[in-house]
């Protein structure tokens, strides 16, 4: 059970857990070649795509197929502000692209969450879909299917004391980049571990539960899903608003719904039920997809298969499969 | 005027069309609760195939000897190899899923869909497919000054006698009787001495053909292309939750606005068209969630 802050030895086995892994990220740019480390800062900032959405399909019970839009969403407002404003602080991207995500899924949620099961999918679907079609067509704006450049060259980290100019930038951008991916990517982790342990968690699993009794011990719950609403859409769009600088080119294509079935995919590959599941999931999804789009033309074949496979045969993902295996492990040792 | 005609024509074809694939997304839900995520990749390869009959190598050889009327006999392959295919997939994948939740139908179809997309491309090649030999033939009448195909009539026929034919079918005969009764409460059936696992297969193969002679009957007007499954999905979904999940009626009257609203947004309103329908879509399902003709 993933459930209680404990005291005591459950801390310490976290740390035993998370130090070593979080060592292991802090010197891996060192190890592997600049290809790896890009793939990786990819998969993190995935992994913070994940993490939000699992909020509501994990802990609240939703399963949104219109995720697609607070990642579009953050990443188009970054466009448009280094386009437009000519913003180069990726700080003020960040902000920027933040208030844009929040906006959109606040006005979202606030529908959204009037439905649960099967209607509030297709309702998340098809209002992505209104921002799919506005940045298709409207393409003297976003660009319609070519898109907006936006040049890593141009922006600047940490309030403008890491530039990106001169030679040998790429390297030193992939490098640099990597590690504030990583730092963010911690701290989101460390913020949604905080929020479900907190009360407001716990309430939110109440009504995954049993949405009728968490409305009789007087849980708000229809405002509570839409404040789950705008937070796990603040994290995905915080991943968009990062994956911005690493493609360098923003298309309605993150806006299209089967890029909303990619986020659903990675968070079951990984298990939704842990709360480690998704991000296992979106690291393994990228490498899966970057190897096997890499191999063969029919790469969607294989992400297909793997998922129909997955369902039919590991419901629980790779969090739930390892945990059930450690646990028999543990049992026999015991 | 003859414009308006045209444009009203128009929207009528997209309409029968769009029909084919909304009402075996909405029978399929209706019956097993089922939202297909693959439906509109269905009605895709079922226009490959049908294009494939008719204009590949086959079709064009044979064309001099068995004339138009054999072509059409060709045409709706596509439609009876998708049925085919469905009868395979749900006793196979969906079959082992019913008892969990509704989650993991849309994980399961959302795969299916990776998987035929890409069939489709392995199959059939990056280039569109057509069988426009069929429209050609055809020909065209005046209306006004301007000349129509009259390829797009038969369309807009074939639509309604579907409409017809699928009310006979599922108002009238015993089939349809024990299709409703599995629909409103399985155990029930089941309890009655329904063969359930049966008239889900034959329920979800239905469904299949639908989208398949959706796609088998727009090919010889307009050439199969990739990507086309997943646009016509999202228009099938708004069609549905216009009309109501699982209502027949439902998806006719859907078909009919969207078709009309997207007709006249292409003329009028070209760049907010498609937003405007799934605004539509949403307010619907704020007003109305189950739709202007859903039940449950």
């Amino acid at each position: 059970m993933a459930d209680g802050v404990r005291t005591g030895p459950s801390t310490v086995r976290l740390l035993m857990v998370t130090v070593p892994i979080l060592v292991l990220l802090g010197f891996l740019p060192r190890l592997v070649d600049p290809y790896q480390t890009v793939l990786l800062t990819y998969g993190l900032a995935m992994a913070i795509a994940a993490l939000g959405f699992n909020l509501l399909l994990g802990y609240t019970g939703l399963l949104s197929f219109g995720h697609s839009a607070y990642f579009g969403a953050g990443a188009y407002t970054v466009a448009f502000i280094v386009r437009d404003l000519g913003v180069q602080s990726m700080e003020l991207c960040i902000l920027g692209g933040l208030i844009g995500t929040v906006l959109v899924a606040a006005l979202f949620g606030f529908v959204c969450v009037r439905h649960t099961r099967i209607f509030f999918g297709i309702l998340t679907l098809a209002l992505s879909q209104v921002l799919w079609s506005l940045a298709y067509k409207f393409f003297w704006i976003t660009g319609g299917t070519d898109g907006i450049r936006v040049a890593y060259a141009k922006l600047t980290l940490l309030g403008g004391t890491i530039n990106f100019a001169g030679p040998g930038s790429y390297q030193r951008f992939v490098h640099n980049y990597y590690y504030y991916v990583l730092a963010i990517f911690v701290i989101s982790t460390f913020i949604m571990w905080v929020i479900v342990h907190s009360p407001f968690g716990k309430a939110l699993q109440a009504i995954r539960d049993n949405e009728v009794r968490a409305g009789f011990i007087g849980i708000p719950v229809r405002r509570y899903r839409w404040v789950a609403f705008v937070i796990s859409g603040a994290f995905t769009g915080l991943a968009g608003i990062l994956w911005v600088p690493l493609n360098g080119l923003t298309t309605p294509d993150i806006l299209y719904w089967p890029f909303s079935g990619e986020i659903v995919f990675m968070t079951v590959l990984g298990g939704f039920r842990t709360f480690t599941g998704p991000i296992v999931g979106a690291v393994v999804f990228n490498y899966l997809k970057t190897y096997a789009v890499a191999s063969t033309e029919y790469w969607q074949l294989l992400l297909g298969l793997v998922l129909v496979i997955l369902v039919m045969v590991l419901p629980t993902g790779i969090s739930g499969t390892l945990a059930r295996v450690w646990a028999k492990i543990a049992g026999r040792n015991s | 005027m003859t414009i308006f005609i045209i444009q009203l024509l128009n929207a009528f074809f997209y309409a029968a069309v769009l029909f084919l694939i909304a009402a075996g997304l909405s029978l399929i839900y209706g019956v097993m609760r089922i939202v297909n995520l693959a439906h509109g990749t269905l009605y895709a390869l079922g226009a490959y195939v049908s294009a494939w009959a008719v204009g590949g190598a086959f079709g064009t050889a044979v064309s001099g000897q068995i004339g138009l009327a054999g072509l059409f006999l060709i045409l709706p392959i596509g439609a009876i190899a998708i049925a085919a295919l469905g009868a395979v997939i749900e006793p196979t994948l969906l079959r082992p899923l019913y008892k969990r939740p509704e989650e993991y139908h849309l994980l399961v179809t959302f795969g299916l869909l990776m998987i035929l997309e890409d069939m489709m491309k392995l199959l059939f090649g990056g280039t569109p497919l057509t069988a426009g030999a069929i429209m050609d033939t055809m020909g065209s009448f005046p209306i006004g000054g301007l000349i129509y195909p009259r390829y797009n009539i038969l369309v807009i026929a074939v639509g309604l006698l579907a409409a017809i034919g699928l009310w006979w079918f599922i108002y009238r005969t015993r089939f349809g009787v024990i299709l409703r009764a599995t629909s409103q409460d399985r155990r029930m059936a089941a309890a009655l001495g329904i063969n359930v696992g049966r008239v889900y297969v034959q329920a979800f193969a239905i469904g299949c053909f639908m989208a398949g002679l959706g796609g088998a009957v727009v090919v010889p007007a307009q050439a199969a292309v990739l990507g086309m499954g997943v646009e016509a999905l999202i228009l099938a979904f708004v069609v549905v939750v216009i009309g109501g999940l699982g209502s027949l009626e439902g998806a006719l009257v859907g078909a009919l606005i969207v078709s009309l609203v997207r007709t006249a947004g292409i003329q009028f309103f070209a760049e907010i068209e498609l937003a405007v329908l799934y605004l539509i879509a949403t307010i619907v399902l704020i007003v109305r969630p189950t739709g202007l003709f859903g039940r449950a």
